[in-house]
């Protein structure tokens, strides 16, 4: 067994060492009864090329965003991820290295994660961000949490048009919580303004407000922070495609108190949903409130510039039951590859890369309205918008799918049963699209569509 | 002005109605390095022998307790702002709060020095 | 002869000095290297991008305006910059990394290149789902395997970590609970050896702790225990091998008495190393238990994540499990992600994250699985528990196991700070001293009902050769460090890229960006 370095011979030594006649000796404190004869009821050991054919038979019934025609979106994107990231996290001492509890044998983990953290401050335009959460959605869990800590109030206010997971992550975590929260939601409509200045009041501890939202319009934040301030209730901004702070005013910019982004557009890839990586970020004053892990500047002994998690005080490990969470990993590697990502991009790149995402977009929005049938629904976007088809969505990219083209996400997949969307369908458009596909996209659409209504 | 010591290693000072209250030298031993402290709010009220504030070493938040009840008057900003006076003038300068005293009663069954210093040798 | 008159010495010779301190910084392969924002802004491209075309934008007035503040560099600058900081590292890679909890065993490459296969890591979670049915499989096919491996009848794959398996477990609890009417139970028995996550989790979702003590054979009291029962206990929360690195052996009549006070059982598996393949947690009691894949199945501990919690439940906490979650379905299989097409007594306390869960993590550890297989994950557990047994026996005689002759270990050893009594040296000293001698030092003050505790957890993964010189590095500094009268504890270590760093300054004035420097001031 490849994995196993002990052999029988030494096995044997040991045991003697330590004066025991058997392996089993050393389980004497498990119960008779449950001790497990023989080994369970699955099958035995393989050799490495026996599993990469098993496996690999799971993995090529799939069908792969990058062999077909590709316009999915909806809170994970496709993007071009440069080959040197990819090389860079598989180098022994990142993949297989630890938190960075030594610090003096770990300044390579943290010096990415303050680069990191300088990252997402910048790009999201807040003050200071922490060393990553699981992903968009449990992040944004956390920051409702956050702000019914500083506020001291019980109420959360959610637009209608958030993620309908993220929507649901926080009804079920803030729902449980100790916290006593009330979460309240806004309607589902796609394209009509919404009014959540309306829904806020002397409880509220925060309003929850995605943008680009789920359907991909794109809004100023600034009236809905000030309307939340003046409330004395905190703006959490929501971010899904954190390309879009490119080109896009950030959160920052726009009032926001706490910024929860998703990470996975930058280095990341989609892997069917997970690792993600989530950037989290506030404004200083509320530092010390902040979940998570935190990795701060100091010196050592001689003088010289080095990093050390910091603020631990506010974590599991220490606080325990009085703790702001109780996160204990981050998202390691995929901080790492997002980090090694915005730095290849630089300045300049991270705004053409926006740029063109969203030329991508308006590219795609002008090919498709020339499809009979095909209203584009979003005005303002960024890469992703929303059309109205004539019949249910959902049909229709299945049948596009058989036709060897993954159109978008029907918006029944994330609202199920809800008539007045039925017939919508998300579509994204990134860098990795060209002219040619997009226009496979609409010839294969008004092909589909006319068998339908036929 | 008495100075009274309490097992949980506060002490509190008591001038008329004004209390001013803060963690002993064995205490700041203890923790190391103070690195934030959280005082109350002016105004709270607070209970004999419950949490009143909180105090941080880089690996440890340690309650501080509250002698006496009564109303917080005053919080030490300069701890706030410069933690490691709690290390350098932890029985002087270094003090947490100040409050108005709504039970002398409270006093009664705190130590003196003497009592306090015993109390820590054979305890540690 | 045609003479060469460039000849030089080819052995060494004498002169020179040891001592010598570099113009760079850099001492021959250790680099040192700043931080990418200290290069600042220079026009330079890490990536080739095509220029934008159009013109116009739909942005409705949302559009950046200023720098971001983001620096440039070319690819190879960051290349060699990743690469440089990745030199600073300790890693599983390097040597062995003895953390007690943690499992820090060999990541095999295999699951790398598995995960990477395109079927698995270039999908859509929200692609039809029929254009992905090799993920629902793969993804009931783990579930099966950790099914069967704990004996419990249905687990939930979605949780991102250990913390949110946690999470998970007790919101399962909470929910059933109040299913049957019982809402009043808010209280949790927890040890007072468990992890901090533990009674994180529990205040987290308003439940309040209470600590159970240990007895001196470092178990989980069973009187205090059971002193503490009542109407209104929800549960408790026990990690079973414990933290102390010993196996309950009481954990079948805490089972009895939780479940005959009305509460549950939750399980953290966070030691499932020791007894992976040789016991069924099922056959224990328990009610919930996560599973850290990140520990008993490899998938690479990547500076700190990310991990995966899936966890398995009984048949009275099965109804609760969140969405999403995957079902056969005639030949293949379906994933419910709405209340709406849940089945038969079937009902989710909810979701816990976006998506489906940790599908990069899920493949990592199918390909360990089936690597091993059900005897070689049988041999893993023994390996391990053999390593820890073999560690302990090798240095008790020492330094001070507190458990050490009260029966074996299981899959880690612990030690405590009595044998250093008197001498100067810490806990804290004598771990970064171990960083002199090559190793990632143990984990350090935890459980906390030991003091100074030393917690070493080897792994199946080592050989004799690997353990010997280990036990021989720690025998040689326990020895020295118990002459009182050595210099290389103190501010230890004196040989990694950074020495004792001030954590002090850290978090008394927290510094957790890089800030551009004031502009010089005009000289006056």
């Amino acid at each position: 067994m490849r994995y196993l370095p002990l052999t029988p011979a030494e096995r044997k030594q040991m045991l003697g060492a330590i004066g025991a006649r058997s392996i089993d000796d050393l389980f004497v404190d498990v119960p008779e009864a449950a001790r497990l004869k023989d080994p369970v009821d699955l099958p035995r050991f393989m050799g490495e090329m026996q599993v990469e054919r098993d496996l690999g038979k799971l993995a090529s019934q799939n069908i792969t965003a990058s062999s077909v025609p590709f316009f999915v979106g909806a809170g994970a994107y496709k993007h071009h991820v440069p080959a040197s990231v990819d090389h860079i996290i598989q180098r022994s001492e990142f993949l297989t290295s630890y938190t960075p509890y030594q610090p003096e044998i770990a300044q390579g983990t943290l010096q990415y994660l303050f680069e990191f953290q300088t990252q997402v401050a910048a790009i999201t335009g807040m003050e200071v961000a922490n060393a990553s959460m699981y992903d968009g959605s449990t992040g944004t869990a956390e920051a409702v949490l956050m702000a019914a800590r500083i506020t001291k109030r019980h109420k959360a206010v959610l637009s209608g048009r958030l993620h309908p997971h993220y929507a649901d992550v926080v009804r079920t975590v803030c729902g449980h919580a100790g916290a006593n929260l009330t979460i309240e939601l806004g309607g589902v409509h796609p394209v009509a303004p919404e009014d959540l200045a309306a829904r806020i009041d002397a409880d509220t501890a925060c309003v929850v407000v995605q943008n680009p939202d789920v359907f991909g319009n794109l809004i100023d934040l600034r009236p809905i922070a000030e309307a939340a301030h003046a409330k004395g209730a905190l703006l959490i901004a929501v971010v899904t495609e954190a390309v879009s702070l490119g080109l896009v005013t950030p959160p920052g910019h726009m009032g926001a108190d706490i910024v929860v982004a998703e990470g996975q557009s930058i280095g990341v890839g989609l892997q069917f949903g997970g690792p993600y990586v989530g950037l989290f970020a506030t404004r200083e004053k509320y530092m010390r409130q902040m979940p998570g892990r935190l990795c701060g500047q100091t010196v050592d002994g001689q003088g010289r510039r080095g990093y050390v998690l910091t603020l631990s005080t506010r974590e599991q490990h220490i606080r325990r039951e009085k703790a702001t969470s109780n996160i204990c990993t981050n998202s390691g590697l995929m901080c790492l590859a997002f980090t090694i990502h915005m730095t290849l991009l630089g300045e300049h790149g991270l705004q053409r890369l926006a740029q063109l995402n969203h030329e991508a977009a308006c590219d795609l929005a002008d090919v498709l309205s020339e499809v009979p049938g095909v209203e584009v629904l979003t005005r303002s976007y960024f890469n992703e918008f929303t059309v109205k088809l004539p019949g249910p969505a959902a049909a229709i990219v299945s049948a596009l799918a058989k036709k060897g083209l993954l159109a978008g996400v029907p918006a029944s997949r994330l609202y199920p049963g809800d008539k007045d969307v039925e017939n919508l369908l998300i579509v994204a458009s990134t860098e990795v699209n060209t002219d040619e596909c997009r226009a496979t996209f609409a010839a294969a659409l008004e092909d589909v569509l006319a068998k339908e209504l036929t | 002005m008495t100075v009274y010591f309490t097992d949980q290693h506060e002490w509190v000072s008591v001038d008329g109605e004004i209390a001013t209250v803060g963690i002993t030298a064995h205490a700041a031993e203890q923790l190391g390095d103070v690195v934030f402290v959280e005082l109350p709010a002016i105004g709270k009220m607070l209970s004999a022998r419950k949490e009143a504030a909180v105090v941080e070493s880089v690996k440890a938040a340690s309650d501080v307790y509250t002698p006496v009840s009564g109303e917080v008057t005053e919080a030490n900003d300069a701890v706030a702002g410069e933690p490691a006076k709690v290390n350098e003038d932890p029985e002087g300068t270094g003090w947490f709060f100040k409050l108005k005293l709504s039970n002398h009663e409270d006093l009664q069954n705190l130590m003196d020095k003497a009592a306090y210093d015993a109390f820590v040798a054979t305890n540690g | 002869m045609s003479m060469h008159n460039q000849g030089r010495p080819t052995h060494a010779t004498q002169g020179g000095s040891e001592q010598i301190v570099t113009y760079t910084g850099h001492r021959a392969l250790v680099q040192e290297e700043g931080l990418i924002f200290d290069r600042g802004r220079s026009g330079k491209w890490g990536v080739d991008l095509p220029a934008p075309k159009r013109k116009d934008d739909r942005l409705g007035g949302v559009t950046r305006n200023g720098e971001i503040g983001l620096p440039d560099l070319s690819e190879p600058e960051t290349v060699r910059h990743f690469v440089r900081l990745s030199q600073k590292n300790y890693s599983i890679d390097t040597g062995l990394f003895p953390l007690g909890s943690c499992t820090m065993k060999h990541n095999p490459r295999l699951n790398e290149k598995i995960a990477r296969f395109p079927g698995f890591g270039d999908i859509h979670p929200l692609q039809p789902q029929e254009t992905v049915t090799g993920a629902w499989a793969l993804i009931d096919r783990l579930a099966h395997w950790l099914k069967t491996l704990t004996g419990m009848p249905a687990v939930a794959m979605s949780p991102k970590a250990g913390a949110h398996g946690e999470l998970c477990g007790l919101m399962a609890i909470k929910a059933a609970l109040e299913a049957r009417g019982e809402k009043h139970r808010r209280r949790v028995l927890v040890p007072e050896s468990a992890h901090g996550t533990n009674p994180a989790t529990a205040a987290l979702i308003g439940y309040t702790v209470d600590t159970v003590p240990a007895t001196e054979r470092g178990r989980v009291d069973l009187a205090a225990l059971k002193a503490k029962l009542g109407p209104d206990v929800a549960a408790v929360m026990v990690t079973n091998p414990n933290t102390c690195g010993l196996f309950e052996d009481e954990v079948r009549e805490i089972a009895d008495a939780i479940h005959g006070a009305g509460g549950f059982f939750y399980c953290d598996g966070a030691n499932y190393n020791a007894i992976v393949g040789r016991v069924r947690p099922g056959d224990l009691g328990i009610d919930a238990m996560h599973i850290n894949l990140h520990k008993t199945f490899s998938t690479p501990h990547g500076g700190g994540g990310p991990g995966a919690g899936p966890v398995v439940f009984s048949e009275a906490l099965a109804p609760f499990i969140p969405l999403p979650y995957v079902v056969a379905e005639g030949d293949g299989f379906r994933n419910v992600e709405h209340m709406g097409e849940t089945g038969q007594g079937e009902t989710p306390f909810g979701r816990l994250t976006a998506f489906h869960g940790q599908m990069g993590m899920f493949t990592r550890a199918m390909s360990y699985m089936m690597s091993h297989g059900a005897d070689g994950l049988r041999q893993v557990a023994e390996d391990a528990v053999l390593n820890a047994n073999y560690i302990l026996s090798e240095l008790k005689d020492v330094m001070s196991a507190p458990f050490g002759d009260t029966g074996p270990c299981m899959h880690e050893a612990l030690f405590d700070d009595s044998f250093l009594d008197g001498t100067g040296v810490t806990t804290l000293d004598f771990a970064k001293a171990l960083i002199d001698e090559g190793y990632h030092p143990m984990t350090v003050y935890f459980p906390l009902v030991v003091h100074g505790a030393m917690l070493v957890e080897p792994t199946e993964t080592e050989s004799k050769e690997t353990l010997d010189r280990f036990i021989y590095a720690m025998r040689s500094l326990a020895l020295e460090a118990k002459s009182g009268t050595s210099n290389r504890f103190a501010n230890a270590p004196y040989l990694s890229p950074r020495s004792r760093l001030d954590e002090t300054a850290a978090a008394r004035k927290p510094i957790l960006k890089w800030t551009p420097p004031a502009p010089a001031q005009a000289a006056e």
